[in-house]
């Protein structure tokens, strides 16, 4: 195993010792935490295929993390009141299996990457930024006036969606599944940057010109990319409505676009357990300051900024300096 | 002698200010033509313009028979141009093996027979390309280019900056691939290893095609008019 190896497998486990290890010691919140920072990692993890590897910067990523939420959210609502979701052009019933829903959740999620993608691909730097940023929000405002679904308070649903032999309810087996979901995104997200496909992506990334030279269309490449960053997030967006048994706006709104950055940044761009060490370290910090005070925020601000200047590889490479020092 | 490459009257120009003023030049099977002129006539704008990463405001460009004129530039690359553009661009972050193998289309050209060519780059193919020499760099860029089995294959100022032992080292592996039967179209200073292996020369001045001839042909006269400083 080399030495990124090595160190991805290492930050994987600690999250799932944690979660284990709460369990043991009787601490079922502590289990959930993990489970949210799986699911944020997990989010993560798709965001990082189109920022990190890339090279998109997309501003606009909680608009798949949301749309995965409502139609979770939506499915389940309609399965509990016995009423189907739609009667036209065909009847879709509703649905408490997350086998079913996460497809759904992913394929919604997908056509809409295609069609944000498409659109704000055309443009690079601080404009594919602010085109991103503009689709969530014209989602957002959407969601917030959508009164079917609750609007601006939400959507709640009382009962957690059920997996085949397992107990969902029990934090640990619900945690189990995030986690194992996180695991398949990461070795997918390992796969995908391995392949032709990948290498041509990041080499896009760094120089566009000279990929076309190549007789590569990076637009086709970046698309792909986009797409299946999405269709990643969106599962995460399904599992976090599920943990929460609610959606609301707020999971398409750009703090949230923000916060999945803001795990990647942390953690490391274009690392692949970048955003696990992300996630795990603002869970920990939104734990450990947020009871000290509400302005925690305002510290992570400068553990940010000092990541930035100081550490433009993130956690993650640090943790990989600190290695080859050993 | 079939023609691969042709451009006739071809102009362009960077916004509001005119580059080409009408560029001329041909390049048949398995020849060799230098582009030869001073800094600034233009050189590397209608290598630019041939890749299509530049629009062509007039003229024509046929490659292999296609009017390139209004292809991207990715599908010139698939019809058989091959670019090693000047200040040996790699793909910094990637490894050897990676930047070639980004750039892999089929045909004769393999990871074995650019490692052949250039036996440096075989032991270096898990380096990143931003840790490799100038001179090494210069030879991915040209490998790169292979690997995408050109049919025709560009060198912008190939051997620019490089220490007399690696250019030495990159003039012989263009030469044999002037053996090899492979086309090129080349830009470079040193006139008399130009000689060594063009067959024809065009020379530009001020985007302007102002003379085209026999290698041979290229007398003191000429090359003081068009060429010296």
């Amino acid at each position: 195993m080399g030495r990124d190896a090595a160190l991805n497998t290492a930050v994987f486990a600690a999250l799932v010792a944690v979660a284990f290890g709460a369990h043991v010691y009787g601490a079922p919140y502590v289990v959930t935490l993990a489970t949210k920072a799986a699911i944020l990692a997990l989010a993560g993890v798709g965001l990082n295929l189109a920022l990190g590897y890339g090279g998109m910067v997309s501003f606009g990523h909680a608009v798949f993390f949301g749309i995965g939420g409502y139609v979770t959210g939506i499915f389940a609502s309609h399965a509990a009141a016995g009423t189907p979701v739609t009667t036209f052009p065909f009847t879709i019933a509703g649905s408490a299996e997350m086998l079913g829903i996460w497809p759904m959740a992913m394929v919604v999620t997908a056509l809409a990457a295609v069609v944000i993608g498409a659109l704000s691909l055309r443009t690079t730097g601080v404009y594919f930024i602010m085109v991103t940023l503009a689709f969530a929000q014209m989602v957002y405002y959407f969601a917030i006036s959508w009164r079917a679904y609750g609007g601006e308070d939400g959507l709640s649903f009382y009962v957690r969606n059920s997996f085949p032999g397992l107990n969902t309810f029990a934090p640990l087996q619900f945690f189990a599944i995030s986690a194992v979901l996180l695991a398949m995104a990461m070795a997918f997200s390992a796969l995908v940057t391995r392949s032709r496909f990948g290498l041509a992506l990041q080499a896009a990334r760094a120089n566009r010109q000279r990929v076309m030279a190549s007789g590569i269309r990076p637009f086709a490449l970046q698309l792909t990319a986009f797409v299946l960053s999405a269709a990643i997030v969106g599962l995460a967006g399904a599992l976090y409505a599920d943990l929460n048994r609610f959606v609301s706006p707020a999971m398409l709104s750009w703090h949230m676009s923000g916060e999945i950055m803001v795990f990647v940044i942390l953690g490391g761009v274009g690392r692949l357990a970048g955003p696990v060490a992300g996630a795990g370290v603002f869970i920990l910090l939104e734990q450990l300051l947020g009871g000290v005070s509400e302005y925690w925020q305002a510290l992570l601000g400068l553990l940010l900024l000092a990541i930035v200047l100081y550490a433009p590889g993130g956690i993650l490479g640090l943790l990989a300096r600190g290695m080859r020092r050993v | 002698m079939s023609r691969l490459l042709e451009l006739e009257a071809v102009t362009a120009a960077y916004g509001p200010v005119q580059a080409l003023f009408g560029v001329g030049l041909g390049v048949d099977e398995a020849e060799v033509v230098a582009l030869m002129g001073r800094n600034g006539m233009g050189k590397t704008t209608t290598v630019r313009t041939i890749c299509r990463m530049m629009p062509a405001t007039g003229g024509r460009i046929v490659f292999a028979g296609v009017d390139l004129l209004r292809l991207p530039s990715h599908r010139a690359a698939q019809l058989g141009i091959g670019l090693v553009p000047e200040g040996r661009r790699t793909f910094a972050p990637l490894t050897v093996a990676e930047n070639l193998a980004v750039a892999a289309r089929p045909g004769a050209w393999d990871l074995g027979r650019v490692t052949a060519l250039f036996p440096r780059l075989g032991e270096r193919l898990g380096q990143t390309a931003r840790t490799l020499s100038g001179g090494e760099q210069q030879m991915l860029a040209i490998a790169r280019a292979l690997m995408t089995n050109p049919r025709l294959l560009i060198l912008d100022e190939a051997t620019e900056g490089l220490a007399p032992s690696v250019r030495h080292e990159i003039w012989a592996a263009i030469r044999a691939l002037k053996q090899q039967g492979l086309s090129i179209l080349l830009i470079d200073k040193s006139l008399k290893e130009i000689s060594a292996v063009a067959d024809r020369a065009v020379i530009l001045e001020r985007g302007e095609t102002v003379w085209s001839g026999a290698m041979a042909d290229v007398t003191t006269q000429i090359a003081d008019r068009h060429l010296g400083v």
